[in-house]
């Protein structure tokens, strides 16, 4: 039983099938890579894992609960974050700041009436984000406007935020699409040194096979909405099928 | 000091002293000069600038924080007044029982609107808590009359219970200390009025204002403005973003309540027109034109604008042939043509044109005008001083 479990799962928009009977399970503490060429149903089965839609049929269970037919919020409290393929943070807020939200999330659960708490007695919280920042090497940003830094540090930035909640599947859509060489190195460093360190399932969505080869011990290949194959690394880089899917069958 | 950082609390201080010496700043000016039209220290005025400004900090704690543009919030104001004049006619003439009432009823109103509007967020939004407050103020007008008095608008009759009246003061009063009583000092040729009423509205102002400190700086606070920044992460961090809007929305609510319940203190009458949707842009306005998302901002804008509206609107056409007494004949009556559109009847014409000016060139509103004179004039970290007026466009 893996730590995310996703059976038959299908999406049809109008006459379009995005996504038909997909099964795909993810054990824990590992880095799932999930492949495919453009149009795939990559993003759209990511979007079914996170409440964002609901799929048609099939069903999606993390840790033996069902996550279907929960709204986004609820998903993230169970212990799934999520990393965009453009950093969303909170751009008008302070580097610390927006550390922080994640860390009255955890702590405060989806809603919590602080209304004339005074921040200066939050000092759990500012000490916990203060960490998150130090560990993401941000330390020094910290009075930053958000907003005002770099692509890269963006993404650090939004990863940190995913990582102050301490979930247990980390989803990353395209992490480093858009990305300069050194950033996107920079991108896969962190996120080794994050599977080895901590206790965390990881499944990423990626264009760029240097990013996937790098990561993954088990890469799923998405075709016209259905997974071609599932295997280790080295046996998806010489199969057939593989070529097939990304270069057009005379390849 | 109470939980204010150090900048917060000379912010505060500032505007306690502002309030409370408000009887000498705003009459510059001696009594009988040509100037003396443009003093704006007598009570009527002065407890406009402070039930405005009560009215627009509330809102900008929604509109400020969130994002969420709020064109309804006139109903609650309203609420607030027809609160008050209810407890005049019941009970007696003491505020406090309709003050307490007004914030809970229009807490109730918000409550009921806010769940519904907020569902839709941006331009929807706005467009069904602009619904909501026509439909208020046309079932005030029309349909509730047994509640509301229709067009007559709320007053107290004699033959109304007032339970408590005995041989209390008739007009409204705070156990005994009555609101248009006011005791008068004469320097010179200047002359300053203290009025209770006013003195009563400062002070709940300042309350007001203190507590929407505490909202800017809490945790809460800073939900709301990730609420404005990022509704996705905010959704995908495990947040719901629907409770802490609806939150902002009845706090505002309550405060336009108690704004609404203050203007019923003073004088002790309500009518439907203070839930027109002008009375909704108006706030709008006052709060863009002193600076969004700042905290003295709106109040700024609140004095700004009712200063304008009683000032301008009074010089007639006799005042601008006084001042332009020196030119020659022809030049004299071809300026006061030109200028004719902009006083009088015509003063919302010159609010137009400053509040264009205002959002092209001070988009930060008056508070980045004030910041910028700051840097001119050499302050070396001026521009740090307020964080948080959101001046920067976004990206």
């Amino acid at each position: 039983m893996g730590i995310l479990e996703v059976k038959d799962v299908g999406k049809r928009f109008g006459g379009l099938q995005a996504l038909g009977d997909v099964n795909l399970s993810i054990k824990e503490n590992t880095v799932h890579a999930i492949i495919g060429p453009n149009g795939a149903g990559k993003s759209t089965l990511l979007n079914c894992l996170v409440g964002k839609l609901i799929p048609d049929t099939g069903s999606v269970m993390f840790d033996g609960q069902s996550v279907l037919g929960r709204t986004p919020y609820e998903i993230n409290q169970m212990g799934i974050s999520r990393v965009f393929q453009t950093p969303e943070i909170f751009t008008e807020l302070s580097v610390l700041e927006n550390m922080m939200i994640p860390c009255f999330a955890k702590r405060d659960g989806s809603f919590r009436m602080h209304a004339f708490e005074n921040m200066l007695n939050e000092k759990e919280i500012v000490e916990r984000a203060e960490a998150m920042l130090e560990e993401m090497n941000m330390a020094d940003k910290r009075d930053m406007h958000a907003g005002a830094m770099s692509r890269g540090d963006k993404r650090r930035l939004e990863i940190g935020m995913c990582l102050a909640q301490e979930p247990r599947l980390l989803l990353l859509d395209e992490p480093t699409a858009g990305m300069a060489r050194a950033d996107t190195n920079n991108t896969i460093d962190l996120l080794k040194q994050i599977s080895d360190e901590r206790d965390i399932t990881i499944a990423i969505i990626e264009h760029d096979m240097h990013v996937v080869f790098s990561l993954a011990q088990r890469i799923t290949v998405l075709a016209q909405g259905t997974p071609l194959v599932e295997d280790n690394p080295e046996n998806i880089k010489g199969h057939p099928k593989v070529r097939e899917a990304y270069l057009g069958e005379s390849a | 000091m109470l939980g204010l950082n150090k900048k917060d609390t000379s912010l505060m201080i500032l505007v306690a002293v502002l309030a409370l010496c408000a009887p000498f700043i705003l009459n510059p000016f001696p009594e009988g000069s040509a100037m003396a039209q443009f003093n704006a220290g007598y009570p009527d005025l002065m407890q406009r600038f402070v039930i405005f400004g009560i009215f627009a900090i509330g809102f900008n704690i929604l509109f400020g924080l969130t994002g969420y543009l709020s064109f309804g919030h006139a109903a609650f104001l309203g609420v607030g007044s027809y609160s008050v004049v209810w407890m005049y006619k019941l009970l007696n003439y003491n505020i406090l029982p309709g003050l307490v009432l007004s914030v809970l009823t229009a807490g109730l109103f918000a409550l009921l609107i806010g769940y519904v509007s907020l569902r839709r967020s941006g331009i929807y939004f706005s467009i069904l808590t602009l619904a909501f407050a026509q439909m208020s103020f046309n079932l005030a007008y029309s349909v509730l009359t047994p509640i509301t008095n229709g067009e007559t608008g709320l007053q107290v009759y004699t033959n109304d219970a007032q339970i408590f009246l005995g041989d209390g003061p008739t007009s409204p009063h705070l156990f005994g200390i009555v609101m248009n009583k006011s005791a008068d000092l004469n320097i010179g040729a200047w002359e300053f009025t203290f009025n209770n009423g006013y003195y009563f509205c400062a002070i709940v102002m300042l309350v007001m204002f203190y507590l929407s400190i505490r909202i800017f700086r809490s945790p809460f606070g800073m939900m709301l403005r990730a609420i404005k920044s990022n509704q996705t992460r905010l959704n995908y961090t495990g947040l719901n973003p629907r409770p802490y809007a609806l939150a902002a929305f009845v706090i505002s609510g309550m405060y336009a309540g108690l704004a609404g319940g203050l203007m019923a203190s003073m004088d002790p009458l309500a009518g439907a027109e203070r839930m027109q949707w002008t009375a909704s842009g108006e706030v709008v306005l006052m709060t863009i034109l002193g600076g969004t998302g700042t905290l003295i901002g709106p109040v700024l804008g609140a004095g700004f604008i009712k200063y304008f509206e009683n000032i301008f609107s009074k010089i007639n056409d006799t005042i601008l042939h006084q001042w332009f007494a020196f030119l020659p004949d022809g030049l004299e009556n071809f300026m006061v043509f030109i200028v004719h559109p902009f006083i009088g009847k015509g003063w919302h014409l010159t609010l137009g044109i400053l509040f264009m000016l205002v959002v092209i060139f001070l988009p930060g509103g008056l508070v980045e005008g004030g910041q910028r004179l700051k840097r001119a004039f050499g302050g070396k970290d001026a521009g740090k001083d307020k964080p948080d007026a959101s001046t920067e466009p976004a990206e």
